[in-house]
């Protein structure tokens, strides 16, 4: 059985009078991994970050359905609780927020209750052995003087915690050395069985580790090129030359 | 309740208030005569009798403060405040014997449970009088005296003669003369040489009746080498009139003393709340300053450290929250009076729907404190437009070996902050209450836990509905 999981509908978005996606549909079916690939600029965090629902961003034309329903109307925090989850390229440092709180009460908004402190314990010890992580992490403020390894790891963290059906992982893999790649990889695959995928990235390396059904390639906010894991390998090979006659 | 109460109370969250049960309660307005009667009604020694009026009369001359908020100042009616009003006709030992209306005002505020879980004492003022009092016996076994200042007077005036208005005296400003005619209540708390009280005592504080002035003395002296930890928490139900709320703290720190005293104030939006809180630190002696404000309509407050020994060290954390129609005006001085002594001064305000919070801070270092420090950090957190934030820094150096440092910050909550919370499933209301928490918390975690919780609490409410 397919599920639709997302569904994006010849859409067009705009930051005040600058379009910057122009016309772009996919779908992602439940467990399936869909990689974005693009030069910088291409729109490609900005297609995240509008499904996710970023105030700054205009939908002009068309639409976005996640799970059947058009989400232009509903709230940040709504997507968040209805299982959509962003993982940032550029997380925001809160200050005197402790990492361990954060979680907790994450972990409570997006489940509609807050979990039994014993069970939450459990559930957040095993989640950082997995993604090797020290427990001094719960008592630093959320992303505050954290190197990019450590705030990609925390955005990894949430994931595997608010067990999303959509996810959207932003330049996961920037700024992340390989052994660091490997356990992030790790982590995505824990969950990508009954997600909804979709891996914005510059690199092959992440792709070597988490297998994408579905390659896409921005050009100048449109989708110009769609493949399997092939057409990344070549990406990596030839570079996006050979894709501008397209866009 | 009326329901001209009821509409003020709105959503306050301690604005309950209990039906009125003074057994005594003077006519409004202060005189000699008022004064005279407070003080002959406490059977008072002639000498408090003539420091009274004596502070009366500087009273009646002394002009208003010509800074601060003088509008908001030219709109307290004196005539119209009710000096002394005595709820119930003996202090109790047992809290059964509380009365039964007062006793449920405090169990709404989470007393005595709080005592038992977590502090060493209660004094718990209701009106201008304690009602409940208690300390532990061990404190009790090690000579610490921890009574309410009427009964400290009555039972240690030789202590408190020698004391009493000798950090802050009646002259000081045109509020510590008030609170010196008509003072009432307050704590009073001497620690022997040596003794280590290591729990927190604590007092609670709350105005009840309407247009009640409350006028509360602290004095409290920790002699050679001991150690006090007080904390002072108020609330106060809302009323459509104004409230007067000044108090006079002082705090004695002998040589290798170390005093901490944290408040965390909420007083109802029509509060005055003018206080004078002032600590002197003797050889290697350290005062801390503990102080969040919270409510109000005005507060104006900056608690003082004479560092007169050798050594001493000062220490202010304060926050200040100022929402609609507030004004909060608070600060830090710290006077640095000998040689190698140390102060730092931490300062966060947050203000918001057109709220204002000042720093207004004083730093004096004399011609002979040789080879002092000092840090000052004051960060402002602006949660909208139409609110305000100043600072009125003030330093007079008069010794060049100084090492001091002064950092000021405005900043305001940013929209990637609120996206990436949102996106982890919170509405922007608890967005926004978890990192004013967090702008709060280098304050919120000096306090016991149970205060901690409690302001995170307050705040998070503050925030709710807030935005448009």
């Amino acid at each position: 059985m397919t599920e639709v999981l997302l569904r994006v509908e010849n859409l067009h978005v705009s930051v005040g009078d600058t379009p910057i996606i122009q016309g772009i549909s996919l779908e992602i079916n439940r467990g399936e991994i869909h990689a974005v690939m693009g030069r910088n600029g291409a729109g490609k965090s900005t297609l995240a970050n509008v499904i996710m629902g970023h105030p700054a961003y205009q939908i002009t034309s068309g639409a976005i359905h996640y799970k059947g329903e058009n989400i232009e109307d509903m709230e940040v925090f709504e997507r968040a609780r209805a299982g959509v989850f962003l993982s940032f390229q550029y997380p925001a440092a809160i200050p005197g927020v402790q990492v361990g709180t954060f979680l907790r009460k994450s972990v409570a908004s997006v489940r509609g209750q807050a979990p039994s402190p014993r069970a939450f314990r459990k559930e957040l010890n095993e989640a950082m052995k997995q993604l090797d992580m020290d427990k001094s992490f719960l008592s630093r403020y959320v992303n505050e003087g954290f190197s990019g390894g450590e705030k990609k790891r925390l955005e990894i963290l949430q994931m595997l915690l608010l067990q999303p059906h959509l996810a959207l992982l932003d330049e996961t893999d920037s700024g992340l050395d390989i052994d660091a790649l490997r356990i992030v990889a790790e982590g995505i695959n824990a969950v990508a069985k009954d997600t909804g995928c979709l891996i914005i990235t510059h690199y092959q390396r992440l792709l070597d580790l988490v297998k994408p059904d579905v390659v896409h390639v921005l050009i100048d906010g449109k989708i110009v090129e769609s493949g399997g894991p092939e057409l990344a390998l070549k990406l990596e090979k030839e570079g996006y030359d050979w894709l501008d006659a397209l866009a | 309740m009326t329901q001209e109460a009821q509409n003020a109370v709105g959503d306050y969250k301690y604005g309950f208030h209990d039906p009125e049960s003074a057994t005594i309660r003077f006519d409004k307005g202060l005189s000699e005569e008022v004064v005279r009667d407070i003080s002959e009604l406490k059977g008072e020694p002639e000498w408090m009798t003539d420091i009274r009026v004596k502070a009366y009369h500087h009273f009646m001359e002394r002009e208003m403060p010509t800074w601060g908020n003088c509008d908001s100042l030219a709109g307290i009616d004196f005539d119209n405040v009710t000096y002394f009003l005595r709820s119930s006709d003996k202090t109790e030992k047992d809290w059964d014997d509380v009365p039964d209306d007062i006793k449920r005002t405090f169990d709404r505020l989470g007393i005595p449970e709080a005592e038992q879980k977590w502090l060493g004492g209660v004094t718990a003022q209701y009106e201008s009088e304690a009602v409940y009092h208690s300390i532990r016996e061990d404190l009790e076994e090690q000579g610490v005296l921890f009574l309410d200042m009427d009964s400290g007077l009555k039972e240690h005036p030789e202590i408190v003669k020698k004391y009493f208005g000798s950090v802050i005296p009646h002259t000081d400003n045109k509020f510590s003369a008030l609170n010196t005619a008509v003072w009432s209540g307050g704590s009073f708390i001497y620690v022997p040489k040596g003794v280590h009280v290591e729990m927190p005592v604590q007092a609670y504080f709350r105005i009840n009746a309407k247009n009640m002035g409350q006028f509360e003395r602290t004095l409290i002296i920790a002699d050679e080498g001991s150690s006090i930890h007080y904390v002072e928490g108020c609330t106060a139900p809302t009323y459509s009139t104004d409230s007067l709320h000044s108090a006079v703290v002082e705090l004695i720190a002998m040589e290798g003393a170390k005093i901490r005293y944290s408040t965390v104030q909420n007083w109802s939006a029509n509060v005055y709340n003018l206080v004078t809180k002032r600590g002197v630190a003797h050889k290697n002696a350290t005062v801390e300053w503990v102080d969040g404000n919270i409510g109000s309509k005005l507060t104006m407050k900056y608690p003082a450290v004479l560092l007169k020994g050798e050594g001493a060290h000062a220490e202010v954390i304060s926050v200040a929250y100022a929402g609609e129609g507030q004004h909060q005006d608070a600060g830090a001085k710290v006077h640095h009076l000998a040689p190698n002594t140390t102060s730092s001064i931490l300062s966060k305000s947050i203000s918001k729907n057109g709220g204002r919070s000042s720093y207004r801070g004083m730093l004096q270092v004399t011609p002979k404190a040789a080879g002092c420090r000092s840090k000052v950090i004051c960060d402002a957190l602006m949660l909208d437009e139409d609110s305000r934030s100043d600072t009125y820094p003030t330093m007079e150096i008069g010794n060049s070996t100084a090492d001091l440092e002064h950092e000021a910050s405005v900043s305001k909550v940013s929209g990637d902050q609120l996206f990436y919370l949102m996106s982890r499933g919170h509405t922007e209301e608890e967005a926004m209450g978890m990192i004013v928490n967090g702008f709060f918390e280098p304050f919120t975690r000096e306090l016991p836990m149970e205060y901690a919780v409690e302001l995170n609490r307050l705040l998070e409410l503050e925030m709710e509905g807030s935005i448009g």
